[in-house]
């Protein structure tokens, strides 16, 4: 399941994002998009070790992020409280 | 495995690619006043008033009536659609370039009259549009364009700190200072954004948000070394904080 998703073309390859994950799970990818910029980019396996934390999402200035979390997490989440 | 979605982009900002550089956290405010809107689900009753800076295509980026202002008016043009608007929300968003410098006598009458406005003030040092010129708010020996040996306070006095200014004035409802430069700090300054606007929302009068934020560009440096000197420099002169909070039983 994708936990973060980077819309490429609206990225500016600033990197607020990649400073801003504690798991350090995104990067600035290798090529360019259409608007001349190096998108972030966040690997296939890493999506599992994503905690949905959104700190990334808040951080991006650009709001290229989504975030999505799994609902059996939300719902472990609201048992808890 | 069912997800759902916990993040999005907020729908009052419009679904478009912005002008700002990498970067510029004109981006992160704008954002966090769309969330405002859509969490008060104003977007349709909500006026902006446009500054002159990097922020002047509020139209472009809001789906929301905006009111283009001359250079520094924003709060006169806003007290107008206030005045005659006064069930909708009316918001002006302006640059520190903008509101301390070629602005400062609309802005300190307005709050002095106690006009029903919100006023988000992005204040990142330094004119971002005209290319780094010095401003009231650029920090002592910061270089600009205009103080290329860094500002020197004795000719050329000591940044002013609007949000405490404003503060001093009894028509001033709420005042505070945020900064983006954290996810922590980013959910304050929402906080503080939302508060700004729910203080029209209940008419209790002006309310002024600064938003410390990076001019990447202007500055000369990349967007997260920007970032990181809010913190190093730019708080440290201008601290966070609420500085006046009238609610509606003390007035
Ligand atoms: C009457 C008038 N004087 C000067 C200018 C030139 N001018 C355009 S934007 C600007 C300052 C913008 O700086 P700021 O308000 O800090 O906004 P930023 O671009 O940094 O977001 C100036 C001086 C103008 N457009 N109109
Ligand atoms: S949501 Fe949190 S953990 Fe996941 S990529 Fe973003 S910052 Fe990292
Ligand atoms: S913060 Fe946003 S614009 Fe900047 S690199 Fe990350 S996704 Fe791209
Ligand atoms: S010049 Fe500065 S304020 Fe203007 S868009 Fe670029 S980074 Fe933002």
């Amino acid at each position: 399941m994708l936990k973060v998703v980077i819309e490429e073309e609206r990225c500016k390859g600033c990197a607020l994002c990649v400073d801003a994950c504690p798991a350090h799970l995104i990067a600035l990818g290798s090529r360019f998009n259409c608007h001349g910029a190096i998108p972030a980019i966040i690997a296939e396996c890493d999506q599992a070790r994503c905690t949905s934390c959104a700190m990334c999402a808040r951080m991006c200035p650009d709001a290229a992020i989504s975030i999505y979390r799994e609902l059996k997490a939300l719902q472990d989440a609201d048992s808890r409280q | 495995m069912v997800a759902r979605k916990v993040f999005a982009r907020p729908v009052s900002l419009k679904d478009v690619a912005t002008h700002f550089c990498p970067g510029c956290q004109h981006g992160v405010v704008h954002r966090l006043v769309a969330e405002t809107l859509d969490h008060f689900n104003a977007a349709g009753r909500t006026i902006g008033v446009a500054s002159v800076g990097c922020s002047v295509f509020l139209y472009d980026y809001f789906d929301i009536n905006v009111v283009e202002a001359p250079h520094g008016r924003a709060p006169a043009v806003a007290t107008g659609v206030k005045r005659v608007h006064k069930n909708s929300l009316v918001f002006t968003y302006q640059g520190d370039g903008d509101l301390a410098a070629i602005g400062t006598s609309e802005i300190i009458h307005a709050a002095n009259r106690g006009e029903g406005l919100t006023v988000i003030f992005v204040n990142n040092t330094t004119y971002g549009m005209t290319g780094g010129q010095m401003a009231p708010t650029t920090l002592p020996g910061q270089r600009t364009t205009t103080s290329s040996a860094g500002r020197n306070t004795a000719s050329d006095g000591h940044p002013i700190r609007m949000a405490e200014l404003l503060a001093t004035l009894d028509g001033t409802a709420y005042s505070a200072r945020v900064a983006v430069d954290s996810p922590g700090h980013v959910l304050e300054a929402g906080k503080a954004i939302r508060r700004a606007f729910g203080y029209q929302v209940e008419g209790r009068g002006f309310a002024f948000v600064e938003v410390l934020t990076t001019c990447p560009t202007n500055w000369g440096m990349d967007p997260v070394a920007a970032n990181r000197r809010i913190a190093a420099e730019v708080i440290p002169f201008f601290p966070l904080g609420t500085f006046v909070d009238r609610s509606g039983d003390e007035r």
